[in-house]
């Protein structure tokens, strides 16, 4: 043993660090949880190869300091932040290789350009329109309209939800019809707007509002009819009712699936966007699409689906943000 | 001469309530048919009393509190709180439940501030929160979630919403079920100061005989209808002595055995050796 024993008297042998030395100390067992109270150091700066089988991490003043201290744990933590900006990368891969890939098959003539343009000429279509102040317009009237139905649409379906989960009565009326409204297709409705609302912005906006609709309402619906009733009880018995037991007990509950909800029916509006617009509109990305596929444009649809994939993804990102940081509030 | 209306005082409110159960009875309908779980339940309990419930499980002992803070209504017979029969939730009322049932996304002093009576204003509520969590030694985990926290400490958290309220009748379904037998000791008699000082009426759940006898001027046993019990109460016994009380009393452990025979647990309680009894061999 190399350690230079210091201890004399009646106190352990410790080293010069003043951890009791294993094997040289009648009194003070290497296993922590013999000692007792008054046998000298009783902690020791957390070494467990000073012990010799290794068993230092016991309970009682034995166990390894926490993480950020020693010198092991600072290089775990870099190591699974050096893992998850891997993971991170590893999901710009993909895109970026097809990208590639598409820049091969179109460069290399084994797609004909009138097909598949290359990546390249869908970019300059893009330069073009912009230039042209035309992009910006179509992308802001397609998201202004997502952005509005989501907003009307899910506030309904808030509203709806909460009468037909939390009363019985509601249910039986209006969860029969409500859910056979459900089962029409998006598409079957826009003859019936453009006929009652007229080709204008308020006819798409509805039918992206009924897009919106349904997955929060759903969601609302179902996750208030099971709220733990324990705890709807709890609320009760100290004097909470009607409400107030909504907003304290009952709404709070049902949160993370709220949000949920609100995640499916933003991607729903984007659907139903699409469907609007294609069908009979000037302006928007499904009119980008529907126009540029009449004038043999595939390089302007190619960039219209782009921009639909980036700002589905764009906002549900973002609804997603606020949905880890409301998780964290509420359960 | 003009006659002035006051809101009720803090004092008024927390005013201990006598509270009468006059044969009260509670049938469920169940897919097997009727279930009658209590049935003739006449007790009378005076303002400032504590009275423990003891019986097996299933007996009814958590139905019967339900009952007096009104969360669900007896089939038969009425519960008179102040002589009054009760129709909803009582306010004078405050329970703590056999489960925590804390709400998982506010903390604990949220949780507890939950308990305090409608119309508190901000700053004594928060005061008076305060108070409570150092009150059952949960001062340094105010902010958790209880998620976070151990089940007695949410079960102390629950014991302290309860309080909260300042109630005139205090009901505790096996308030200290979920505690390690020394912080159950620690909380008995942290409910006795609780009551010395504000000397409201409790009605104690318990499985524990001993706590029964430590704590109540009575005992309740219940018993099982299903199982053949003509109606629920028992036995009322009253508990000899005042508090606090000496737990390894003699007197206590014969009181002790006598309630565990009553629950149908065998005792092996052989009583102290009469002195007179010499004569007699
Ligand atoms: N809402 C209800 N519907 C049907 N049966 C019920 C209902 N509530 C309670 N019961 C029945 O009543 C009986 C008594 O229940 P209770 O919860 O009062 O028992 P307990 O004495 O508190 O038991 P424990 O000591 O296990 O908590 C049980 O058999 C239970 O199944
Ligand atoms: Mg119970």
């Amino acid at each position: 043993m190399s350690e230079i024993a210091t201890g004399t008297g009646t106190g352990p042998v410790t080293d010069a660090q003043g951890r009791p030395l294993v094997g040289l100390n009648h009194l003070t067992p290497a296993h922590g949880d013999h000692r007792t109270a008054g046998d000298g150091p009783v902690r020791t700066d957390e070494d467990p190869r000073a012990v010799s089988d290794g068993t230092a991490g016991t309970a009682d003043g034995w166990a390894p300091e926490p993480d950020s201290a020693s010198p092991r744990g600072h290089g775990r933590r870099r190591r699974s932040r050096l893992a998850r900006a891997a993971l991170v990368a590893l999901g710009v891969v993909v895109p970026l290789a097809i990208v590639v890939v598409w820049h091969l098959v179109t460069t290399g003539g084994l797609v004909p350009a009138h097909q598949l343009p290359s990546p390249g000429s869908v970019v300059d279509a893009g330069v073009d329109l912009w230039q042209r102040g035309q992009f910006q317009v179509h992308v802001a009237i397609s998201a202004q309209r997502v952005l509005a139905g989501f907003a009307i649409g899910s506030l309904l379906g808030l509203v709806l939800g909460s009468l037909v989960g939390l009363s019985r009565w509601f249910a039986a009326a209006f969860a029969p019809t409500i859910g056979a409204i459900r089962a029409v297709p998006s598409l079957a409705w826009v003859p019936l707007l453009i006929l009652w609302i007229g080709i204008n912005e308020d006819s798409k906006v509805t039918l992206v509002t009924i897009g919106a609709f349904f997955p929060v309402f759903t969601t609302v619906a179902g996750a208030l009819r099971h709220v733990d009733p324990h705890l709807v009880e709890a609320g009760r018995a100290f004097g909470l009712r009607g409400l107030q037991l909504l907003r304290t007990v009952q709404l709070p509950a049902v949160v993370p699936t709220v949000v949920s909800g609100l995640r499916l029916a933003l991607a729903q509006a984007w659907l139903f966007v699409v469907a609007a617009e294609l069908i009979a509109s000037s302006m928007g990305l499904g009119f980008l699409i529907i126009d540029s596929a009449n004038n043999g444009r595939v390089d302007r649809m190619l960039l219209a689906i782009v921009s639909f994939a980036i700002l589905g993804k764009l906002t549900d990102s973002l609804i997603g943000l606020g949905e880890k940081h409301l998780l964290k509030r509420w359960t | 001469m003009a006659t002035i209306t006051t809101a009720p005082t803090r004092a008024q409110l927390s005013a201990a309530q006598p509270v009468r159960l006059d044969s009260v009875g509670r049938t469920f309908d169940t897919p097997q048919g009727p279930r009658t779980v209590l049935r003739e339940v006449d007790l009378e309990i005076t303002p400032g009393e504590i009275v423990a419930i003891i019986g097996a499980s299933g007996c009814g002992k958590s139905t019967l509190l339900r009952q007096v803070i009104g969360l669900d209504r007896p089939d038969e017979g009425a519960i008179l709180i102040a002589d009054a029969p009760t129709h909803d939730i009582d306010p004078r009322v405050a329970i703590g439940f056999q489960e925590p049932r804390l709400l998982p996304w506010r903390t604990l002093a949220q949780n507890v501030a939950l308990g305090l009576p409608r119309g508190t204003p901000d700053v004594v509520g928060r005061a008076r929160v305060a108070e409570l969590l150092a009150l059952v030694g949960l001062e340094a985990s105010a902010g958790l979630r209880p998620r976070q926290v151990s089940g007695g400490m949410a079960q102390r958290a629950s014991l302290a919403r309860a309080l909260a309220r300042n109630p005139g009748v205090l009901l505790l379904d096996e308030p200290f079920g979920a505690l390690d037998a020394l912080t159950r000791l620690k909380m008995q008699d942290l409910l006795l100061e609780v009551h010395a000082a504000e000397p409201t009426t409790v009605i104690l759940v318990t499985h524990d005989v001993e706590e029964a006898l430590y704590l109540a001027d009575r005992v309740v046993l219940l018993g099982n209808l299903a199982h053949g019990a003509e109606r629920s109460v028992q036995s009322v016994t009253r508990v000899p002595g005042s508090r606090p009380r000496d737990r390894a009393s003699a007197e206590l452990a014969a009181l002790r055995a006598e309630l565990l025979e009553g629950l149908g647990v065998t005792t092996n309680h052989t009583p102290a050796p009469d002195p007179d009894a010499h004569h007699s061999i």
